[in-house]
């Protein structure tokens, strides 16, 4: 997600209601599964890549569903940071902090997937679009969330797989939590008090 | 924290521990860039950098024009050889004129002591110290202690001895003070004529014996005989210096530890340092040149994100 806020500051700030608890996580990770297992087969010609910093989570939840629950044996799944290639360089009030990028296998002639948690502006894919052809160029990119903010876009992308779409203004924030980060899965809206 | 603490890189006498950390975390993403296929990001295209040389240079410039394409920023060079310098123009003049053509950034490297203070002082551009006189070399000690980290895993509580030419380096002063601040403790070795009177005024220990200073030390830093600088003869013969202060694979093996030799470079090969040293599984010379475009990066990238469009 583009901005990037902790979420006890945005939970002390704002008014919570929960979108998705940890069943409804569950059944979307399994049906996006699913749908990627429909479209790329064994995976033989397909990378996942996670979008620092967010959606690594949800890429390495992924990964381990389709690997334990569906036998997919063959996944490579890489990290890709956009800090560097973001438009808001010198831009912004706060400084921009680096993550990790990992990719240790051959992105040319792959079927890329980008996984992220909330797709808002579409600026971080455009940066990771640009990013991602630093390591090769892929056969086709697409696209993996787990929220779709509609309407709130601000370039013209869309994701090819989406795990639930929401109407939200933009002064509410959605904010996803992670059993691994935050002990808890769950989507919540936050809103100003 | 996630800015640096000071708004030019003139030394590192100025930099605090968390800078440091900051310019090691940034090069260390930097250094996984540099060795991807592309190995260039966009973030400084709209940033122009004049690098100044008013004395030569090789390795250091390269490295700077490479980290600064590496980000994508356009860029102008200037050498004093080829310029206006010769008929007369003062510093600051040379430097407005070019900052009338919207310099963003300046790399100057300078044969006088405090010529980046002087023009920080003067000039509304972020400065990069690349060398002044016999004062401070920020870059070149920060990619030193980051590539004693990278081998060592860290600097705190090292022992490094830095050997050699210490009255002419810029680079064992700017060393001293970053290794110190990051927990390292530093002694010098070289003839008493090239160690400055003063050198233990800043916490280092002077050790005459190059022996006795290997066997104490985990990392070598070995520094080049700067002939250039000296207008007089402080020693016998280079013969001599080599005999007394030469680094050879015999006084190596000498030694019951293993321990990591470092070279600024240019290197005088059998003079401070012979070929089988310096080419040896011991000398990380090559990583420091590899790590000094990183670490370059992390700097302007870092000065460049205080500019505010």
């Amino acid at each position: 997600m583009y901005f990037c806020i902790p979420n006890n500051v945005w939970s002390a700030l704002m008014a919570k209601k929960t979108l998705l608890n940890a069943k409804d996580i569950h059944i979307i990770l399994h049906r996006l599964a699913c749908q990627l297992i429909e479209n790329h087969n064994d995976f033989s010609n397909t990378v996942l890549i996670g979008l620092q910093p967010r959606g690594i989570f949800l890429a390495n939840r992924l990964t381990q569903i389709l690997q334990k629950d569906y036998k997919v044996t063959d996944i490579k799944l890489g990290k890709l940071d956009i800090t560097f290639y973001r438009d808001d360089f010198r831009r912004r009030n706060e400084p921009l902090e680096a993550s990790n990028t990992s990719i240790d296998f051959i992105v040319e002639d792959k079927k890329v997937v980008f996984i992220d948690d909330v797709l808002f502006s579409g600026r971080s894919i455009r940066s990771a679009l640009t990013a991602i052809q630093s390591f090769g160029r892929p056969e086709s990119i697409e696209l993996l969330v787990l929220i779709d903010r509609r309407f709130s876009r601000h370039l013209p992308i869309q994701p090819d797989y989406k795990g639930r779409q929401v109407d939200v203004i933009n002064s509410e924030k959605v904010s996803v939590s992670w059993l691994e980060n935050n002990k808890k899965d769950a989507v919540y809206i936050l809103r100003d008090n | 924290m996630k800015q640096l603490s000071v708004n030019h890189l003139l030394g590192t006498k100025d930099l605090k521990k968390d800078d440091i950390e900051l310019i090691f975390q940034t090069a260390t993403h930097f250094k996984e860039v540099i060795n991807r296929p592309i190995k260039k990001v966009p973030s400084l295209r709209d940033i122009t950098i004049a690098n100044l040389f008013f004395e030569n240079s090789t390795r250091t410039k390269l490295s700077f024009e490479l980290a600064e394409k590496r980000l994508s920023a356009d860029i102008i060079n200037f050498s004093a050889s080829q310029s206006s310098v010769k008929k007369g123009e003062t510093l600051i003049d040379t430097v407005n004129n070019i900052l009338s053509m919207k310099v963003d950034i300046i790399v100057m490297r300078h044969p006088n002591v405090g010529a980046g203070v002087f023009l920080s002082k003067h000039v509304k551009s972020k400065i990069i110290n690349a060398g002044d006189g016999a004062h401070e070399h920020p870059t070149q000690a920060l990619l030193d202690s980051y590539s004693i980290k990278e081998k060592l895993g860290t600097v705190k509580n090292k022992k490094i001895v830095i050997i050699g030419d210490i009255l002419h380096s810029r680079v064992a002063i700017s060393n001293i003070y970053a290794l110190q601040l990051q927990g390292a403790t530093v002694k010098v070795c070289g003839p008493t004529t090239l160690i400055p009177k003063y050198i233990t005024s800043l916490g280092v220990e002077v050790e005459k014996n190059l022996l006795k200073a290997l066997q104490w030390c985990d990392v070598a830093n070995v520094l080049r005989v700067q002939h250039e600088r000296m207008d007089i003869k402080y020693f016998p013969s280079i013969r001599e210096y080599t005999q007394l202060f030469g680094i050879n694979k015999e006084i190596l093996n000498s030694l019951k530890k293993e321990i990591v030799i470092m070279h600024p470079g240019p290197i005088n090969r059998g003079v401070e340092i012979t070929s089988d040293v310096a080419d040896s599984n011991q000398s990380i010379i090559l990583n420091q040149v590899e790590n000094g475009v990183a670490i370059r990066m992390a700097v302007i990238y870092l000065l460049a994100q205080q500019i505010k469009n």
